[in-house]
Order: structure tokens, then sequence, then C-alpha cells
């Protein structure tokens, strides 16, 4: 299978008044059609910023650099600005975290909507709004004609997110990237939205890229899975391996943060992960976690530390790489020694 | 829609009668009227006389419910130095200065819009410092100088453009221009900082990632969300116009509104004065109504509840 989106040693600098902030350290990554990628990591490592630099739409001052960058086949890399509006909406959606501030307040809904399909395939008005009420009744909104009436206003958050993501399904695109669509939304709101990401891209065979920090989500929705840290990849996977072999010390402190039912005893206290984010302004040398892990050693320090396949595997499409200096059987030892 | 409308023709009509109060107390307050219209060297009798024949004499709320009860029915009194009723005299002025405010407006809305939309789009480059530039000059830059300057540079030196006068269109164009230079810059800034606004705005990045047409991008989704609250500036910024057609009437002599009210207080001549201020207080809030359902037709948050 060709991968649908593929990116090589991503870079995203960005200049700052104390140096250059390298926001996105060399990440390498691959969607398919018909596939769930959760990229998951804490505020300010990079995710958002990758998002965007899939859609070409960082802002002005970032500095985007990649080995390899091509969606269907085609190098991006090279695209202008004109040919990215072509693939944007119409081939490659994106929805955003801000539901409340991310349509537009001066027109309706139906306008919002209808502009992407007689954009894209110069369709006419009647049809642009048939899809557009086919789509709003797919993500679950009641009433569907008269919706297109209404002023983003007039709608709740959770409305909004549905409405967003009907828009960007307009097209019938063949990736959806979503930037941590239910941050901003009621925890009650979140599950449904997720669950419909999931279901709709199951029914129209998309590739989705879900961006967040929430892993519980990830483990209901995804079938890859990529755990980010300061600007790198620092494992990656298919779900399965991620969850139930977490190897680099940060994913295991992260899984380590969330409640498990009938696991985590009553009353337990919740893992947490010391310390805070480096700084990613200059280079960072050696493992970027090291200041935050309890086994760091002297070897952590140095540069070079490459992603590198779990050994182990034999099946076919299985998939697991780290970035940690000590073993895997180490790393998976190590969380066992200490539950 | 229409209970927003009404509302605010409610409010439109409350603020006429206010001014009308205000205009009437500061006008008496300003001096003896009877002293005034007698005219220097009149004799105490004939003060007298005068203040008896117009009604001075009487309680001021008494002639305040007079004058508005008459002002109702259209009749705004006689004009003592020109003895022709003041709403003629009025209406006979009221077109130049009507032509000059709106061309004054388009003028200023012409060159600041599209200045301000460029200085966004390239905030801190030297197109953004050209505008500015444009707009301190403007707002440093005393009206009346600018007229003089422009006056000297185009009438007296090129001879291309009359410097007086109000009978062919090219008698309006420097004094639109003067009127209108002075109110360009308010609204080149207020277009700028709201499309720097709106540009970094999470609707505009959705509106990119739609895959829209840059300009579609621009004006569509962009430049009419900015230009709400230019809607209501330009209406403030007309009002002050018609202040400052005082000065460009006179110095261009139009025979406008402005070169009537300021001949008006050189003659003392109440009545005219009175409905001057209340006319051009009207037609101020009248602008002000306008913008108001502009903005509600813009603005679907006004419109819609």
């Amino acid at each position: 299978m060709t991968a649908l989106f593929e990116v090589k040693n991503l870079t995203i600098d960005i200049p700052v008044p104390s140096g250059m902030l390298h926001a996105v350290r060399g990440i390498s990554f691959e969607a398919m059609r018909g596939e769930t990628l959760c990229i998951v990591g804490e505020s300010g490592c990079g995710k958002s910023l990758t998002s965007l630099a899939m859609m070409d739409l960082l802002p002005t001052t970032a500095i985007r650099n990649a080995e390899k960058m091509t969606f269907q086949g085609q190098d991006m890399r090279s695209f202008s600005e004109h040919q990215m509006s072509d693939i944007r909406g119409s081939q490659m959606g994106m929805i955003f975290q801000e539901p409340m501030t991310s349509l537009n307040p001066s027109y309706s809904i139906g306008d919002q909507l209808t502009e992407m399909l007689i954009r894209h395939k110069n369709a006419s008005r009647a049809e642009a709004r048939e899809r557009a009420i086919y789509l709003l009744e797919k993500v679950g909104i009641t009433a569907a004609a008269s919706r297109l009436n209404q002023y983003p206003h007039q709608l709740s958050g959770g409305l909004r997110q549905r409405v967003m993501i009907a828009m960007m399904l307009m097209c019938d695109p063949a990736l959806i990237i979503a930037d941590e669509p239910t941050t901003a939304l009621d925890v009650t709101i979140q599950a449904q939205i997720l669950l419909l990401l999931a279901e709709l891209q199951k029914e129209f065979d998309m590739g989705l890229i879900l961006i967040t920090h929430d892993l519980g989500v990830v483990a209901r929705v995804a079938d890859r899975v990529a755990v980010m840290y300061a600007g790198e990849i620092v494992e990656a996977g298919t779900a399965e391996e991620i969850f139930n072999r977490p190897t680099h010390p940060y994913t295991q402190g992260l899984l380590d943060c969330i409640p498990i039912p009938g696991k985590t005893a009553r009353g337990a206290k919740l893992g947490a992960i010391p310390g805070i984010v480096p700084s990613l302004v200059g280079v960072i040398e050696g493992c970027s976690f090291r200041e935050r892990c309890k086994y760091a050693s002297d070897a952590c320090a140095k540069p070079g530390i490459e992603l590198v396949p779990v050994s182990g595997i034999v099946e076919e499409h299985v998939t697991h790489d780290y970035r940690c200096v000590l073993s895997a059987d180490q790393c998976v030892e190590n969380l066992a020694g200490n539950a | 829609m229409l209970i927003y409308s009404l509302k605010r023709f409610g409010v439109a009509i409350l603020v006429t009668f206010a001014v009308s109060v205000i205009t009437f107390v500061l006008l008496h307050a300003s001096g003896d009227p009877a002293m005034a219209m007698a005219g220097e060297g009149a004799t105490q009798e004939d003060i007298e006389y005068v203040r008896e024949h117009f009604g001075f004499n009487r309680p001021m709320l008494v002639q305040y419910i007079d004058w508005f009860v008459r002002a109702l029915q259209g009749d705004f009194g006689i004009s003592i130095y020109l003895k022709i009723p003041v709403a003629e005299v009025i209406a006979a002025k009221a077109p130049i200065t009507a032509i000059l405010g709106a061309s004054a407006l388009t003028f200023a809305l012409l060159i600041s819009i599209p200045l301000g939309v460029l200085a966004a789009m390239k905030p801190n480059t030297i197109f953004d410092r050209i505008a500015l530039t444009i707009a301190v000059i403007g707002q440093a830059m005393p009206t009346f100088w600018f007229a003089l300057l422009m006056m000297i540079f185009f009438g007296i030196t090129l001879r291309i453009l009359p410097v007086s006068g109000n009978t062919t269109w090219q008698h309006f164009v420097m004094p639109s221009i003067a009127l209108g230079y002075y109110a360009m810059p308010a609204i080149m800034r207020l277009t700028r900082a709201g499309m720097i606004e709106v540009l970094s705005s999470d609707y505009i990045r959705t509106a990119r990632a739609k895959g829209l047409r840059p300009r579609t991008v621009l004006f569509k989704h962009a430049l009419r969300n900015a230009i709400i609250p230019v809607v209501s500036l330009s209406a403030v910024q007309l009002g002050f116009m018609l202040g400052g057609s005082i000065i460009i009437e006179t110095i261009f002599s139009l025979k406008g509104l402005g070169n009537l009210a300021w001949q008006s207080i050189q003659r003392s001549d109440f009545d005219v004065m009175q409905a001057l201020v209340l006319s051009i207080a009207m037609f101020y809030i009248l602008l002000t109504y306008l913008a108001d359902l502009l903005n509600a037709f813009l603005d679907p948050r006004i419109r819609v509840s």
C-alpha cells in the first residue's frame, strides 16, 4: 500500500529574538488511506505546527524543510500557493482546535459549506446545498436544511465543530487532519465528536490524522500512533504495540497519567511526569527527555540517538520504533519493575 | 431586524430632541438676542421694542415650546437679515453641502480603505510606511492650510481648477479633497488595524484551509468583517466634515450650509443659526442611524439574535 501522505525529516524553525526555535526537529511519518494515525504529545511539542506544515498554512515567519513530502505521490515541496489552494479543502481537509472562532461570523452556515464545493468542483448552488444538507445530517445535525440559514453565533461549540467536520467533508477529501478537535469542547461532547470522526473515516475510507494529547481517545480510534516529545517522534508504531508494550520512558509516563478502569485502585495516585518540556531554542544534544527521565544516565547526553525498531517483531504490518539508549527489553523491564 | 431598526429610530428621535433643547439654551445664553438684533447704536427703547416684538421677554420655556411647535410644522422663523423664511434659505443651500460631504467621504473611503488593506497585508513594509506617512500628514496638517496650498498649486500655478464658487463640478474637486483628507487617516488606520486582526483570526485560517482563492479569502472573508467598525467611524467622520465644511466652504466660497453658518454668526441671525445647528445635527443623527442599519446588515450578530 502506498502512503497517502508521506513526510521525511520534517523540520520547522521559527526565528525568535533569543535565537532559532527548532519547533519540529526532523520527524518522519506517513498516513495511509482508510487508516487513523494519532500524533500524541503534550502542549508545545510541535504537533499543531506539524499539521499546519502539512497544509502549508504555517505562520509566515516559520521555516519549513523536509527531505521528502508527498501527497498522493506528488512532491508537495514544489507546489505553488495556487496549487496548494487547489488541494486544500478538496483533497486534504483540516479541522481545528477552536470551533468557537473557526467559522466566519458574517456568513451563514450554508454559505460557508457550499462555497467549498462551488470553488473546487464547479458545483451549482443547488447541488452544493444538497450535499451540505446530506453531510450535516451525516454529522448528526438535526433539521439540517434550516440550519443552513443560521449563523455561527446561533450554534453551540459542539454543533460548530460538527459543521466544521461536515465542511471539510464537502469535497470528499482523501485525508483529514484533525488538530485537537475536541479540546475546546465539553467533556460530554468530546467522545461523541471523536467517535463521529472515526466513523466517518471508515465510511468515506479516508486517511485521518488525529492530533491529540488524550490517550484515552487514542486507544479507542488509532490504528497507528506516533508519540512526539520536544519536536521529535520518540516512539511510533501500531496502536496495539504502543499500548501493550510502551517502550520509551516518555510514553510510559504518559500512559501512567491516565487511570484505567478496573486496574487503577480507587484513591491511588496517578502518575505524573516531573519537570517541564525543555526550551526548543538552540540545539538539543542527546535525548530531549533526559532531564525528566528517571532512567537517565550519562549515555543519554550523547548526540545521535536514533529512532530504531523494537527487536523481536515478526508479524506483518506490525511496526514499533523507539528512540532511547536503553534496549527495548530493558525499557519494558523498567516499567514492570515500577508497577 | 425590524425591532432593532425601530429601537435605533427611537433613540435618534430622542437625540434630536435633546440637541434642539441644548442648541436653544446655548444660543440664548450666548448673548441677548434683542440687543444683537437691534444692532449697534440702538437706543434702549429700540432694544425693548425688539424684545417685546419678537417675544424675547417671555420665559425661556415658553419661548422654546413656541419655537419647537412651529419647527415641527417646518416653520423655523424668518431670517432677520435675508428677510425670507429660514426653511427656504436652508433648503436652497443644503444640496451644496450635501454634495461636498458626499464627495469628500467618497474620496476619503476610496483612498483610505485600499491603503489600509494594503498596509495590513504587508505590515511593516514600505507600503505600510507610506500609508502611515500619508496618515500622519493628514492628521497633523490643518485643513485650511492644506486647502490654501492646493489653491496655490492647482488654482494659481497650474491653473487647472477653479479656486472659488460652486457652478461646475470642478469647483467641488479641491474642497472635497481638502475635507476628505482630514477624515482619511482615521479610516485608514482603523481599516489597517481591523484587517490585521481579522487576517490573523481562526476563521481566515479556516478559509485558507478550505482552499479558497486568495482574493476570496481577502475580500469575502476578511474585509467584510474588518469593515464593520469602519462603517460607524465613517458616519462620525462625516459628522466632523459637516463641521469642517464651515471653514472649507468659506475658503472656497461655496455657498452651502457651512458658509451660511459663518455668515449668520457674523450677522447674529439667531433663527438661521438655530435651524442650522439643528439641521446639521439631524443630518448627523440620520447618518449614524443609517450606519447602524448598515452594520446590522453586515453583521448577523446584530441582525439575528
